[in-house]
């Protein structure tokens, strides 16, 4: 509106007349129609909204039908309320996995963290190959992720692991250690995993953000007498803290959905000890054929995706506003 | 200055060392697992003669078999395909997106923005029992299209969003003036602001094509004959005969089909990191 407004004025004051402009004929055509700021807009956006509602909302949709509902394969369900729910509430397996999906998210989370910044901070030091070694570090994120498991599913094995070799070798143990043959420790190599493949993400957006932070900063605090952990703690943590939030929620979301990682590790076993949310909901709705029954299992990630999209949401317009 | 020296050794080089013997020791060992032979992989993890580091007597062997005995070119193909078919597809569904919720006014545009984010940050982990069942009734299934249509699915919000934030920072002017000279908004979109947003279009398609060959559940739940199925998929469910695993394949398997992305990447390391780190700036 502002525009048309200026324009009006604009040749009222003579300034169009100054700046000849060719006057063209324009026919009622398709062109015509595109200048049409809202036409234009309904016709850009349309790819993306058809692809999305078709494959994102239209299943989102579905899913929450088929959790109510008894469906599986070849036997198209009844409505049956909350069943679903309070069924996969009493199986042991699953709350197993609700548990698992929340000691997964919440360690890996920590540990990609904390070595991740520190690596950055690592990587924010000139020296010579650093473009190397930075290109390097990402590699674990951009294998794909079934591969590299697959190399630590070997490294892992019960009989021929490397790991148990070096450990001997260096006598920190006598014997083997279970790495994938007992709950806890499959646990723990799949938060191990985890880390070794997230890492690089933060590492890297951490090192972005601490480039965009003034040197002189730095000068300025170490002339005020403060050693390289208080400049961390009071100047380069505080200025970092958007990013991290951001970084945060992203990983937890991946985490907290995670599927391939465990599939191939460990592929929920020992005894069922393993799983997550998404690897049971799998074994349940795709590989036993109980749709209605995965879909519920998997609708339990739903809760804690929507408040981490929510807080993520909240501080983006919050940053926004500022 | 010796002090100093020590210092940059204990808390740079060192820590810095470890990190990267660390994430790269894995790669590592699929190399060394590939090219050796069936009798130095199998030996018990305490045998006296047992040196894992390294062999004596490398063999391309597990490569010649992953190649003529199974379908792992196919493979390959099935999913360089797919990568290109979804990313393409999502980078001309990002880019007009993206132009319109960052350039145009109309109604509704920050909530369109924001339901376009929150997509996002919905993970397929959540979709895949009810998109199966879509999928089935679209008669996708068990075919290529299954996966080149779902996969914009968490491609196109990223290409917007990124794309979005490209558009942005292109001056107004530049626009402005091509209208002046009598182009009209649809023209000055396609030849003044696309042709200046490419490096924007190249790093969101770097990005989306790293996502599109690492995805795996859709194509686990999507694909059945083993002649369709996707690298990871396959090196899963083929390379894998009942229980026995043949770890010098596997691990060719996994080398060979980490090659392809990672040399990608390689060219592109700057466009990479341009996009993954624009993909999380709101």
């Amino acid at each position: 509106m502002d525009h048309e407004f200026a324009d009006q004025v604009g040749s009222v004051a003579g300034v169009e007349a100054a700046l000849p402009r060719p006057h063209v004929e324009r026919p009622w055509s398709l062109m015509y129609l595109l200048d049409n700021e809202r036409f234009l807009a309904v016709v850009l956006l349309a790819p993306a909204l058809l692809l999305l509602g078709a494959f994102i909302a239209y299943p989102f949709v579905m899913g929450i039908w088929l959790s109510l509902s008894d469906t599986s394969v070849g036997n198209l369900g009844h409505f049956v309320g909350l069943q679903n729910f309070v069924r996969a509430w009493d199986d042991s397996i699953f709350r197993t996995a609700f548990k698992n999906t929340f000691i997964y998210t919440f360690w890996a989370t920590l540990f990609k963290l904390a070595l991740g910044m520190w690596l950055a901070v690592l990587l924010n030091r000139h020296f010579r190959a650093n473009r190397i070694i930075r290109a390097v570090v990402l590699l674990p994120f951009i294998v794909p992720t079934v591969l590299s498991t697959f190399a630590w599913k070997w490294m892992f094995d019960p009989t021929f692991s490397v790991l148990n070799w070096l450990l001997f070798r260096v006598g920190i143990i006598a014997d083997k250690l279970p790495f994938l043959s007992n709950g806890t420790w499959a646990m723990g190599c799949a938060i191990v995993v985890n880390i070794w493949r997230g890492m690089p993400f933060y590492a890297i957006s951490f090192l972005a953000g601490l480039q965009t932070i003034n040197p002189d900063l730095h000068e300025a605090a170490s002339l005020d007498g403060a050693n390289g952990w208080q400049r961390f703690w009071y100047l380069t943590w505080p200025l970092l803290k958007p990013l991290t939030v951001v970084v945060v929620v992203f990983s937890i979301i991946q985490t907290f959905s995670d599927f391939q990682l465990i599939y191939v590790l460990t592929g929920g076993g020992p005894a069922n000890s393993t799983h997550l949310l998404a690897t049971y909901a799998y074994q349940v709705g795709v590989a036993a054929g109980l749709l209605g029954q995965g879909a519920a299992i998997s609708l339990f990630m739903f809760p804690v995706l929507f408040i981490v999209v929510w807080i993520q949401l909240r501080y983006v317009r919050r940053l926004e506003g500022v | 200055m010796v002090e100093q020296q020590w210092r940059k050794w204990a808390y740079c080089y060192i820590p810095l060392a470890l990190f990267v013997i660390g994430l790269i020791f894995p790669f590592y060992w699929m190399l060394i697992t590939a090219i050796r032979p069936d009798s130095e992989l199998y030996r018990a993890w305490r045998a006296v003669n047992n040196a894992p580091f390294w062999t004596f007597h490398p063999t391309v062997a597990h490569v010649e078999d992953l190649m003529a005995k199974t379908m792992f070119p196919q493979w390959l193909w099935n999913t360089f395909f797919i990568a290109i078919a979804s990313t393409i597809i999502s980078l001309f569904c990002g880019l007009l997106a993206g132009y319109a919720l960052a350039r145009l006014h109309f109604p509704m545009v920050g909530t369109l923005g924001t339901a376009i984010f929150v997509t996002y940050l919905v993970p397929p982990t959540l979709l895949f029992i009810p998109l199966a069942n879509i999928i089935r009734d679209f008669q996708l299934g068990d075919t290529p299209w299954a996966l080149v249509l779902t996969y914009p699915t968490f491609m196109i919000p990223f290409c917007t969003w990124l794309l979005m934030g490209y558009f942005k920072t292109i001056p107004r002017e530049l626009e402005e003036c091509a209208r002046i000279d009598g182009a009209t908004r649809f023209g000055a979109m396609l030849r003044i602001i696309f042709p200046v947003a490419v490096p924007g279009i190249l790093s969101a398609g770097i990005f989306a094509f790293t996502l599109s060959w690492n995805e795996f559940l859709y194509a686990l739940v999507f694909l059945a004959s083993p002649e369709r199925k996707t690298v990871s998929v396959g090196v899963v469910s083929e390379l894998i005969r009942g229980d026995i695993y043949f770890w010098g394949q596997l691990m060719a398997g996994a080398l060979l089909g980490s090659v392809p992305i990672a040399f990608i990447y390689s060219f592109f390391v700057d466009y990479y990191v341009t996009g993954l780190t624009g993909s999380i700036k709101g």
